[in-house]
């Protein structure tokens, strides 16, 4: 498996360190409710197809957001996490 | 079978080698393969099959073999499957016969053919299965005796393998005319060409038959364009390199043969584990013949006739009087060839009726084998031809039931092949892997003409994807003649006809799968063990499946194919973990004091990847206890030295680097003052703790934090994520220091002493301060923090000066008394002080379950700060952080055990919580141990039993403050 | 008042190693400086050094090696740095975290090929790339297609050293 770092291009998979979806980048304002708090920290969707996750390039430690697909495994983007809000 | 007076391509005759086959010696010819040098030397029963342990005999020319598994002795050890095939002869080799006791000729497990009769598909799972409590103590050895080809070495192997990576524009895999005219085209273009072939030599079936290209044979044409391939600097090409899988990205696997299968230099790895990443790929891997299921096919001399093509061409091997069983145009083809060039054939036999009969052998038309005979090698044939049955004479009977496409690395992504009835075979469908096309016979087309087309073709359209412009080349002449085949699944008649050779599955196996209801492709495969065996089914899926067909009365492409999966050849562990073992396993990462520390004798534990002294030995001392009393004691009353370099250093800067820091932190860091330094908790955003650590401002905009040492990368990808995720418009910067320091701490009643012999006169630090110092003309920084509960310091020096000031201060710290301390003392004294680690900070504790709830600052927001505030995650219910002392402070107690009202059995639901660390105190003369409780925090001084089923141990303990020594924190402080 | 001697990196270990048309040396220990621009700071970064590396990048400057090491980051080689500088990126001194290795002579290019997870031989000359050699950080800088810098964490100098040398 190999995946795109925005810094360094397609880099194999064992470069990387996983985190999740990215949901993790819509953090809900510090006041919000409980239920709020819980759709970001638990509940994922699951995909069958096109999923954007969340992965670490150790080497030059950019995080990048990924777009692949959950059916075909094709990896067609990855961005730095600025570009991906 | 003997050796011709000459020819054999492959063979350099001026170089002969000496050999050893179960003991005999035998002779053969650098360039032989194992196969051709016992075939040339008359051996014909190579071992034994893996269930009837019926004799067995070379069948194919390559990797695809099931019957040729032999043991290879190389380095004192025996090597299990290897394939005699693909092995290279060489000088002082020594194999010996697999899956027979005591020889192949004499094997006592023979009696199981005999047997046969009762030993059919799933007699295994019929047979053992009552009663239960036989199998693990009767069944199971006795299968496991019995079963299983080969043996695996008992010893360790620490010889060399090699894993490697490479990249490229085209991946041509097979180097036949399709896959030669590939890469030639692709490389002529200048892309970046791997060109991977499974022999020792490149042109695939040209070395072995007897076409002509542009006039000239076959194997010249192809060496001509190795030698032009040879010579471009953008072309490489990796004979005995088998690619044995396909994987997502263009990755693919591919082990090259090295020093366990030939003769090479010392060091040279076993073999080379390949990652192969490339924009396109070829598929050239050409086909693979196929036997016919006619009874008794499995006798040693039953041969595929292109094998047997292949021993003559390229070995010299001569075969002797031959038969030739076929049903397709190709096999009468090479049979005239081979008659042409001087092969003893007596007859071509074929199904098929109305065959021209211009041959200078006669030729049975309408015909069929029905049966052979000789015990341990072929002696007759016995055929079926116009109602007459009658028995030909015969060495060697070569059979070609049509040809198999070599498809499976393009199925890798299970992607399904298609049935092509015109060759009555499957044929891969185009884009079942990505950027990857077959072409030649791996795609069905078996003229010389269409794969050298297709070859050219295929690098056009490559060379296109990749930008590049495909050269003008004159396209080489060459055969193109039409392939006609009556398929024939299997010969009816006495005796078993053998699909799987190597497993021992025959026609009748598979029929009886589908009569008990394993109809489907993968049950039949399950139940008969077809295809599990070491060649994956490369000669027996097609023939199994088509059976299957017949006996369910369905067709072959509605039957379908089972999944292919790499690896596509076998592949050693050996070669896998190549790179990962040893040394090599998890990267080691020593301290600038770890050459002094090991000249101490202290032995080194594990820390992360961090290799640190567990405790400095002496030599009146009885175990390794009597160290750490020493080195705690040292540290309690007067000063002792530890490297504590290994803990996570991170650099923060920038006018928003408090702001940053006050965001990832309970508590708050904007209000620390320069100078000063503060304890510190990060939590993750489920409100669960994440580390600890100490923060330092070291300017306005300057800050130094700590991770624990297990833990720094987790916190250095966490940090970088939040300031990435959630602060990328802040001006803060962060960049690991942990490398660029070492830092030591000095800790006990004389850490001031020590400190003033290193700087002359003492700077005024208060407790949890810190400064830049300097030693002599390097810049250190000084820190006065404590984990022991001492008066304490830990100094920083750029990580060359390490090993020289950890030399000093442990001479110093000798010179007053105390000395070096390691882990285990370090241990000792953290858990007097009910300081935590990663022990207690478990991934389940959280800030108000350490009692750490007041450092949760409840006016900013941060990360985990919501969740923490979730119901459950604090109040009585919550396992709380308590200390532990035994009723009888000399009884010993253990980590890891739980703990239960004294009344009340040890178990779960009766639980009250476990012990997470625990010591033995010389200062306080005391076992100790910090735990977590139900509610703890209430209930001291209650008692409870420790229980310690795995080492028997029970201890009644009293629930106390974690912090055991010097509760108010003067010792540290004043 | 104490004095301190210092000790290379690769001290306990025998180099240059030679082998595969390759010599492994150690480099002398360098100054390094890394430089991480603040949010909106690159182009005052850009005025005061004459430039500065984007992904990849090697620039020779003025008495300065700058190498593009990661996200947002560069290594300066040499001790001239601008004055004022620190107003525009955060500077830490990573002298001693990392020990550098030279790989020259025909093989060397094929040698890094062979051990690392990238296309080496596609690197720009002059050109940098971090990478991981097994489990372990790296700064690969490409200063000729013979002649190799590999910077490593110092604690992993020995490890490194046994995984890059031929089997």
């Amino acid at each position: 498996m190999r995946l795109i770092c925005p810094c360094c291009g397609w880099r194999d998979r064992r470069e990387f360190t996983y985190m999740g979806a990215d949901d993790y980048l819509h953090r809900p304002v510090p006041d919000a409710p409980p239920e709020a708090w819980d759709e970001y920290l638990h509940n994922r969707t699951n995909p069958a197809g096109a999923a954007r996750d969340l992965w670490y390039h150790d080497p030059c430690g950019t995080w990048v957001c990924i777009t692949r697909d959950t059916i075909t495994h094709a990896v067609t983007d990855g961005t730095r996490l600025e570009d991906a809000q | 079978m003997r050796r011709r007076d000459s020819g054999g391509s492959a063979l350099e005759r001026a170089r002969s080698l000496s050999f050893q086959f179960d003991g005999r010696e035998l002779q053969g010819f650098e360039g032989d393969t194992l196969a051709s040098a016992l075939l040339a030397g008359g051996v014909r029963l190579v071992g034994r099959s893996f269930k009837y342990h019926r004799p067995r005999g070379v069948m194919s020319a390559g990797s695809e073999e099931p019957n040729a598994l032999v043991e290879l002795l190389r380095d004192g050890v025996y090597h299990p499957n290897i394939r005699a095939t693909t092995q290279e002869l060489h000088m002082g080799l020594q194999a010996r016969a697999q899956n027979c006791w005591p020889s192949a000729r004499r094997d006592v497990m023979a009696v199981n053919d005999w047997l046969s009769p009762f030993l059919g598909a799933g007699f295994y799972y019929k047979t053992f299965m009552w009663p239960r409590a036989f199998w693990e103590h009767l069944y199971e050895p006795l299968i496991r005796r019995a079963a299983g080809l080969g043996r695996l070495p008992q010893s360790h192997q620490d010889a060399p393998h090699e894993k490697a990576f490479a990249f490229c524009d085209l991946l041509v895999i097979g180097a036949g005319p399709a896959g030669l005219m590939a890469a030639l085209t692709a490389a002529r273009a200048g892309a970046d060409v791997i060109l991977a072939e499974e022999d020792r030599q490149m042109g695939g079936r040209l070395l072995s038959d007897h076409g002509q290209i542009d006039g000239m044979p076959g194997g010249t044409w192809a060496a001509g364009v190795v030698a032009e391939l040879a010579s471009l600097p953008n072309v490489r090409l990796m004979p005995r390199t088998s690619v044995f899988g396909a994987y997502d990205g263009g990755v693919y696997g591919a082990l090259e043969r090295g020093a366990l299968h030939m003769a090479a230099p010392a060091r040279t790895p076993r073999e080379c584990y390949w990652r192969i990443t490339a924009k396109r790929v070829v598929l050239a891997s050409g086909a693979l013949e196929r036997p016919i299921a006619h009874p008794d096919n499995d006798r040693p001399g039953v041969m595929l006739l292109g094998a047997v093509a292949s021993y003559w061409q390229r070995f010299a091997v001569d075969p002797g009087r031959v038969v030739v069983f076929g049903n397709n145009d190709h096999a009468l083809a090479t049979a005239k060839a081979l008659a042409a060039d001087g092969m003893d054939i007596r007859a071509y036999i074929d199904p098929r009726d109305g065959l021209a009969t211009d041959a200078p052998f006669t030729v049975y038309a309408g015909a069929e084998v029905i049966g052979t005979r000789g015990r341990h090698g072929l002696q007759h044939v016995t055929l079926r031809h116009k109602g007459r049955e009658f028995r030909m004479d015969a060495d060697t009977l070569a059979l070609s039931g049509g040809w198999n496409p070599s498809l499976h690395l393009a199925c890798h992504m299970n992607g399904r092949p298609v049935w092509d009835d015109t060759i009555a075979a499957f044929i891969p469908r185009p884009g079942m892997v990505p950027d990857m096309e077959a072409i030649g016979a791996a795609a069905g087309q078996f003229s010389t003409h269409a794969a050298l087309e297709s070859g050219a073709r295929a690098a056009a359209g490559a060379l296109d994807a990749l930008g590049l412009r495909a050269p003008e080349c004159a396209f080489p002449q060459a055969e193109d003649a039409p392939y006609a085949i009556q398929p024939l699944w299997q010969v009816q008649g006495k005796g078993r006809a053998w699909l799987d050779f190597a497993n021992d599955v025959t026609t009748r196996d598979v029929a009886l799968a589908a009569r008990e209801g394993f109809a489907s492709v993968e049950h039949m495969k399950r139940y008969t063990t077809q295809g599990m065996a070491p060649d994956q089914g490369k000669s027996s899926n097609m023939g199994a499946l088509a059976v299957l067909a017949d006996a369910t009365g369905g067709t072959i492409a509605g039957t379908g194919t089972t999944t292919f999966r790499p690896p596509f050849v076998p592949v050693s562990i050996a070669a896998l973990g190549a790179g990962g073992y040893g040394k090599s396993f998890a990267p080691e990462r020593l301290t600038t004091s770890d050459a002094q520390a090991r000249a101490m004798g202290a032995p080194m534990i594990e820390a992360g990847l961090w290799y640190r002294p567990s405790y400095f030995p002496q030599a009146d001392d009885r175990d390794w206890r009597d160290a750490c009393n020493r080195e705690a004691l040292h540290v309690r009353n007067a000063v002792g030295v530890c490297d504590v370099s290994t803990l996570g250093k991170i650099d923060l800067q920038g006018p928003d680097a408090a702001r940053f820091l006050d965001f990832v932190y309970t508590n708050t860091m904007s209000s620390l003052k320069p100078g000063r330094v503060r304890y510190g908790l990060m939590l993750r955003e489920d409100g669960h703790v994440m580390d600890d650590g100490t923060c330092a401002r070291l300017g306005d905009q300057h800050f130094l934090i700590t991770t624990t040492t297990a833990a720094a990368g987790e916190v250095m990808r966490h940090l970088d994520f939040v300031q990435q995720a959630f602060c990328a418009d802040w001006a803060v910067r962060l960049i690991s220091v942990t490398e660029a320091w070492a830092q030591f701490a000095i800790a006990g009643p004389l850490a001031d002493e020590v400190l003033g012999h290193i700087f002359g006169d003492l700077p005024e630090l208060p407790f949890m301060g810190c400064a830049p110092v300097d030693l002599g003309a390097v810049a250190g920084r000084l820190f006065r923090i404590s984990f022991s509960g001492e008066r304490g310091y830990e100094l920083a020096v750029p990580a060359r000066y390490g090993a020289d000031l950890f030399r000093q201060l442990v001479a110093l710290a000798e010179g007053l008394g105390g000395g070096a301390y390691g882990m285990e003392a370090l241990n000792v004294l953290r858990i007097e002080k009910g300081f935590v680690t990663h022990a207690e900070i478990d991934g389940r504790v959280t800030a108000f379950d350490l009692g750490l709830q007041g450092m949760v600052s409840p006016r900013k927001d941060f990360i985990g700060r919501a969740a923490s505030q979730r119901a459950g995650l604090t109040g009585a219910a919550r396992l709380q952080l308590v200390g532990l002392r035994p009723v009888n402070a000399q009884a010993e107690i253990t980590a890891g055990a739980h703990l239960y009202a004294p009344d009340q059995p040890a178990r779960a639901a009766f639980g009250q919580g476990h012990v997470k660390s625990v010591c033995y105190s010389p200062t306080l003369q005391s076992w100790l141990a910090l735990a977590l409780v139900r509610n703890g925090r209430a209930r001291r001084g209650e008692r409870l039993r420790l229980d310690d089923g795995l080492r028997g141990i029970r201890v009644d303990v009293e629930i106390c403050n974690p912090v055991f020594f010097d509760p108010d924190g003067g010792r540290m402080r004043d | 008042m104490i004095e301190l001697t210092p000790a290379p990196a690769f001290a306990a270990l025998s180099l240059p190693v030679t082998g595969a048309g390759t010599r492994i040396d150690a480099l002398p220990p360098a100054r390094i400086t890394a430089l991480a621009p603040y949010c909106g700071q690159l182009q005052a970064l850009h005025a005061l050094l004459g430039g500065f590396p984007e992904p990849g990048q090697v620039l020779e400057l003025d008495g300065l090696r700058l190498v593009w090491a990661g996200r947002d980051l560069a290594f300066a080689f040499g001790e001239a740095l601008p004055t004022g500088i620190e107003a525009h990126a955060a500077l830490t001194d990573q002298s001693d975290g990392w020990a550098g290795l030279s790989l020259t002579g025909p093989g060397a290019e094929a040698l890094l090929a062979r051990r690392l997870p990238f296309d080496v031989r596609r690197m720009a000359v002059p050109g940098a790339a971090r990478s991981l050699l097994g489990h372990m950080p790296v700064l690969v800088i490409a200063l000729g297609r013979d002649e190799f810098e590999l910077w490593l964490w110092r604690s992993m100098a020995a490890c490194v050293l046994h995984h890059l040398t031929p089997v």
